[in-house]
């Protein structure tokens, strides 16, 4: 014990005279292993406590409020009323010991043994004998702190102060400057305000001395550590001035205030704080100011230049009109709201009656935002301005202006839909239906194109009212839609009915399956009226042409109800067999787009059973049925071709079956894949409708002669198998992949051996990890390779188109054996002939693929395989580059530039410096195609450039200015936008360079290629401004 | 624009913009010569700001397609506009901006003429005769404040 107190002692004495400020740690370890106690520390620290030098009493104090800081944890209740008595008594003492008290106080408030009472004796020390504001920062800190953690735990005790506490906090807090402590102040503040502190007379006090901060002006300095930023004040120091209705007085007279400011972020602060506090107000609070801020925001919208500005305001009209409309109506005070609601209509109707005049927006916006508040709201100005655009729409005749006033009217539409209640109220415009619909639809039947397009939108909007049209309407909705289908020729119009259309048909599907369907299938199948006479004009084919690729994107559209689509897709399934059959003649063209709408259609249907069942028993079924007649009838009659054996058909009937397959119920998907395996493999017919097949079809076995007619097949295969989700079992799937795999290895016909390929990675990727897949992926790869090193193989490019397909799915899943057949693509790049096919298919490697190996067709992706990919291998690219043979570099570039722009830019931005001088060397290498994917990967990281990018400022514009000069237009194009980018450089960087630019500039203004002119023109406008008054 | 100013015309009539130059065959075409054309000069400076609306020269009228007038082979160019009213101060400096974009975007060999559309300004021979005046120009392009204001004229406006 006496070993311990000279230990103490001594631990004392070096802190207080020694000023060795590592003791206080040793102590506190000390006093926290239980070697002494808290009391003793004070006994041994008797004599600096009561010393005459104020330093060396301050000495004492800190080395206590150290050790309390670590160890307030272990005090009893009866120890921390001492220290407490203690401290504040140490208050009143000179100024150089009061920093540590406060410390010590701190680490008390934090105690959870801090005896009743305490909380509010120490406050009332701390509010009598500090003056807060001429403390120094961090002390000041200390003051917040402990009130912020005495109102955490003692909040009874400090409100039984009443008033007091804030009149305190008001004093403590008069002129504080450094934001750090400005976060805690509003953090304060802010707890007072919301958890019910009694403001008392202090109010406008705690009011003023938060609001002097208002709006925000803060910089922060450069290299700054603390992080704070202005966003975080303002939102801070908006939550105390919005918290409360108590304030509204003060806040809204302040607020119009401040709208009259020319800079435009206090503006901004002061239309978000309105907004922000009338979500607390009612309508008294705000009664007396309503005129004031009407026309402030009224002045803000009519004038504004900045859109956030305006919406800012737009949306401060808002939560005002619903403020208002919250409010209870009692009998003898006046309706505020349609009092309001009055003087807002009259300041703004009068310009819906100028359609062309520039008001005329910023009016209907500000009645729009006021229409949205509420249900009342919106009735109100319904009632006032419809009747007026009805009129004036009724009596204009420019359509110009008519056009206007539609788009007024769309915009008052969905103002309601947005703050529609959910309950059966009527909708607001339902005593305007009739004129509203006779509007839609004469301007549906003008011929001016943009008057029809805003039409449709209307209709639209119209059609979302719940209950608003009625089921005549909509059919003299759809008759207008056909007709303008099936006769317009402005693809604009034509794309907003179609849209119109699937919109529509999601809501009321009955009368597009009556009406829309019969009218599209009946234009579709008509034939001239004269066959054999070869009339027809090519014109007259063109348009036929146009009216049945209208159809086709109209049956897509509109098929999103399962019972809409029952109908459509039989109709797009008639189209492919009639053009199978020939009965009716349909172009190529025509065949691929009713795919795509099958296609478009798999996606977008509902996911319901039905749905389900309607593709796989019938659209499947048939599309494989179809195809499979045509590959057999190529091989028999030398008459005429079924289009379906052509390769553009058969690659767009393979999503069609590969989106539905991944969208299957498990039970059908299952059954999708024994089906196909059993028709590729076993020459299975049996389930397939129009059943008139031989019974032995080999659709994987070589076949004689160059026949690919039925070895394409196997892309539809590909459809069937490599979608599925992950839990489906293929059968026979060794089988499967070793015939795939000879077929991938044999075959001549690209479209063949290619999809083969594909099919066989795509099962590979999602066959469970093992030996059994470990050996095999080994056997293919010896096989690969042997034919890839002997270069007189005359598979090779085979071979090649298996092993980068195959490495992909590899590299997807993070199998380990990818690495071996990406190493065996790098060293490709030095191979007289698959180099250039090897420097392109890291562009396969690292892009997605439309058909297999992606997420809709629930390959195993992990995530950031690309990034793992990239920083495995780019040290090997370098080497190999730094290695190669001078003709061989463009390789090695082109593949650095495939890799790194598909890269997501963060990683490019990080990996950037070491690459940097490849890239650079790219840009000077004389192959257009290296340059012209480098500069595409350049562009986007020059949006943000790194710092290693900024070093190497003077080799990037020299390379840059000397491609502007390329004979390559996309090169000149490319690079122009590159120095574009540039002109937004941390302007001191760039101004070096400003005069020998627009020199350069000046040439590619004269270009023959006008679009290259263009980008010179923008490139250069830029840099003009740079270090100019009013530019940057 | 702040709040206590009133603007010289606060509620002017609004036109539509043109569509964007569709992209023909021939402009992709690498061996073409697409010739400087008026289309190409309007859309150089229909985008221009309106140094008080928050709106371009096109969607107030005071550029038109139909007075731009553009001959490559004698590299001339000759642009009308029309101030939206008769006595609108900002006349000048919107000549002048039009004339500075110009002169940033055209080739050296062109002999660049602006000028009020005849009949549509009180003080037009004065503006025409100081926006043909090289050295005048030069000299208000040395003036700050309005090298300044015609900057922003030509700044692609951040929202």
């Amino acid at each position: 014990m006496a070993a311990g107190s000279t230990a103490l002692q001594s631990l004392v004495e070096e802190f207080v005279s020694g000023l060795q400020d590592s003791k206080a740690k040793d102590t506190a370890t000390a006093v926290k292993d239980g070697q002494f106690s808290v009391l003793q520390l004070v006994e041994a620290l008797g004599l600096s406590l009561t010393s005459s030098q104020p330093h060396t009493r301050a000495r004492g104090v800190q080395l206590l409020s150290e050790v309390l800081q670590e160890c307030y944890g272990n005090l009893t209740e009866r120890e921390v009323e001492v220290l407490i008595a203690f401290y504040e008594n140490r208050l009143k003492d000179h100024y150089v010991v009061t920093p540590p008290v406060l410390q010590g106080l701190k680490a008390l408030t934090r105690c959870t043994a801090l005896p009743t009472g305490s909380a509010v004796s120490m406050l009332r020390s701390l509010f009598q004998d500090v003056h807060v504001q001429s403390l120094m920062l961090a002390e000041r800190s200390c003051v917040y702190s402990m009130l912020i953690n005495l109102m955490e735990t003692r909040e009874a005790e400090l409100k039984g102060l009443g008033a007091d506490f804030v009149f305190g906090f008001v004093q403590s807090m008069d002129g504080e400057r450094d934001p750090r402590n400005l976060l805690l102040a509003f953090q304060i503040a802010q707890n007072i305000i919301n958890r019910g502190y009694d403001l008392g007379k202090f109010t406008e006090e705690l009011f003023e001395v938060t609001s002097c901060y208002f709006p925000i002006d803060f910089t922060p300095p450069p290299n700054d550590p603390h992080g704070i930023t202005k966003e975080q004040l303002i939102q801070a120091l908006r939550a105390v001035l919005a918290g409360t209705p108590k304030f509204a007085e003060f806040l809204l007279p302040l607020l119009i205030e401040k709208l009259d400011s020319d800079v435009q972020s206090a503006k901004l602060d002061s239309l978000q704080t309105l907004t922000a506090s009338v979500s607390q107000y009612e309508r008294k609070d705000l009664a007396e100011f309503l005129e004031g801020l009407w026309v402030s925001l009224r002045r803000e919208v009519f004038q504004t230049s900045s859109e956030k500005i305006e919406s800012a305001g737009l949306a401060a009209l808002t939560a005002l009109t619903s403020c208002l409309s919250r409010s209870v109506l009692n009998s003898d005070s006046e309706d505020s709201l349609s009092t309001f609601l009055d003087v807002v209509l009259k300041d703004c109707k009068h310009h819906l009656c100028e359609p062309d005049l520039k008001l005329v927006w910023p009016s209907a916006k500000l009645l729009q935002a006021a229409c949205s508040a509420s249900n009342r709201a919106s009735h109100i100005i319904a009632a006032s301005a419809m009747p007026s655009l009805i009129e004036q729409y009724n009596t204009r005749t420019q359509c110009s202006h008519r056009r206007t006033l539609l788009e007024v009217v769309q915009r008052f539409i969905q103002s309601v839909k947005t703050s529609q209640s959910p309950g059966n109220e009527e909708s607001v415009f339902l005593a305007f239906r009739q004129s509203l619909c006779s509007m839609v639809f004469s301007a549906l039947s003008e011929t001016n194109s943009s008057l029809q397009i805003t039409a449709t939108s209307v209709l639209t909007s119209l059609a979302q009212q719940a209950g608003l049209l009625l089921d005549s309407d909509i059919e003299l909705a759809v008759d207008h839609l056909t007709r303008l289908l099936l006769t317009e020729e402005d693809d604009r119009v034509s794309l907003a009915v179609v849209e119109c259309a699937g919109t529509l048909a999601e809501l009321h599907p009955a009368a597009f399956t009556t009406k829309l369907i019969p009218r599209l299938k009946k234009e579709m199948f008509s034939e001239p009226m004269e066959q054999g006479d070869n009339s027809s004009t090519a014109s007259e084919l063109h348009s036929r042409h146009a009216v049945r690729q209208q159809c086709l994107s109209a049956l897509a559209a509109i098929s999103i109800q399962p019972s809409v689509v029952q109908e459509s897709t039989p109709v797009l399934l008639e189209v492919l067999s009639s053009a199978h059959t020939g009965s009716v003649g349909f172009s190529v063209e025509e065949v691929v787009l009713a795919c795509r709408s099958l296609q478009r259609i798999a996606e977008q249907v509902q996911d319901t059973e039905e749905a389900g069942r309607c593709f796989h028993d019938v659209i499947i079924l048939r599309l494989l049925s179809l195809a499979l007649q045509a590959a057999l009838q190529g091989e028999g009659s030398s008459g005429r071709h079924s289009p379906l054996v052509e390769e553009v058909v058969l690659s767009a009937i393979v999503p069609v079956i590969s989106t539905s397959c991944s969208r299957l119920q498990p039970m059908f998907a299952g059954q999708t894949a024994s089906r196909a395996v059993s028709l590729f493999l076993d020459g299975d017919v049996s389930f397939l409708p129009d059943n008139s097949f031989p019974s032995n079809i080999q659709l994987l076995k070589k076949q004689q002669g160059d026949s690919w007619t039925q070895s394409q097949m196997v892309c539809l295969l590909m459809g069937c198998v490599c979608s599925l989700p992950r839990s489906v079992e293929v059968p026979q799937i060794d089988q499967l992949l070793s015939q795939l795999e000879e077929m991938s290895c044999s075959c001549s016909h690209p479209l063949s051996y290619t999809s083969a390929a594909k099919c066989f990675a795509a099962l590979v990727n999602k066959r469970s990890q093992g030996d059994s897949l470990d050996s095999f992926i080994q056997r293919t790869m010896k096989r690969v390779c042997s034919e890839l090193d002997s270069p007189s193989s005359p598979v090779r490019v085979q071979a090649f188109t298996l092993m980068i397909w195959v490495a992909k799915a590899l590299l997807l899943r993070y199998h380990p054996l990818s690495t071996a057949l990406t190493d065996k693509l790098f060293s490709l790049l030095d191979d007289a002939d698959l180099g250039p096919m090897a420097a392109e298919g890291f562009s396969l490697l690292m892009s997605d693929s439309v058909d297999v190996l992606n997420r809709a067709c629930h390959a195993d992706v992990r995530i950031m395989y690309r990034q793992r990919f990239f920083s495995e291998n780019s040290a090997k690219l370098v080497q190999g580059f730094n290695a190669a043979p001078q003709e061989k570099k463009s390789n090695y570039l082109k593949a650095l530039s495939n890799i790194v722009n598909k890269l997501p830019k963060q990683v490019q931005v990080t990996e950037l410096p070491a690459l940097l001088s490849l890239l650079l060397e790219a840009l000077s290498c004389p192959d257009q195609g290296v340059q012209l994917s480098t500069l595409s990967c350049l562009e986007p990281v020059l949006i943000d450039p790194p710092p290693a990018l900024i070093q190497q400022l003077e080799a990037l514009v020299s390379r840059l200015l000397a491609l502007v000069g390329s004979p390559a237009m996309n090169v000149r194009i490319a690079s122009l936008r590159c120095i574009h980018a540039l002109s937004r450089f941390p302007v001191h960087e760039i101004l070096p360079f400003r005069a020998r630019v627009l020199r350069a500039l000046a040439q590619p203004l004269d270009d023959k290629k006008r679009l290259v002119r263009r980008e010179a023109v923008q490139a250069r406008g830029e840099w003009f401004l740079l270090g100019s008054p009013g530019g940057r | 624009m702040s709040g206590g100013t009133r603007l010289e015309n606060a509620n002017p009539v609004i036109f539509q913009r043109s569509l964007e130059r569709l992209l023909t065959a021939s402009e992709a075409d690498e061996d073409v010569h697409d010739p400087i054309d008026d289309r190409e000069i309007f859309d150089l400076i229909r985008s221009i700001n309106d140094p008080e609306h928050p709106l371009s020269l096109e969607e107030l009228n005071v550029v038109e397609q139909v007075r731009v007038k553009v001959n490559d082979a004698e590299s001339t160019v000759s642009v009308e506009f029309t101030p939206t009213i008769p006595h609108c101060s900002m006349a000048t400096l919107i000549g002048l901006s039009i004339k500075v974009k110009l002169l940033r975007s055209l080739p050296d060999r062109f002999k660049i003429d602006v000028h009020i559309t005849p009949g549509t300004h009180a003080s037009e021979e004065a503006v025409n005769k100081q926006l043909a005046d090289k050295e005048r120009v030069a000299a208000a392009l040395e003036n700050s404040s309005l090298l300044e204001v015609v900057n922003q004229c030509l700044s692609i406006r951040s929202i």
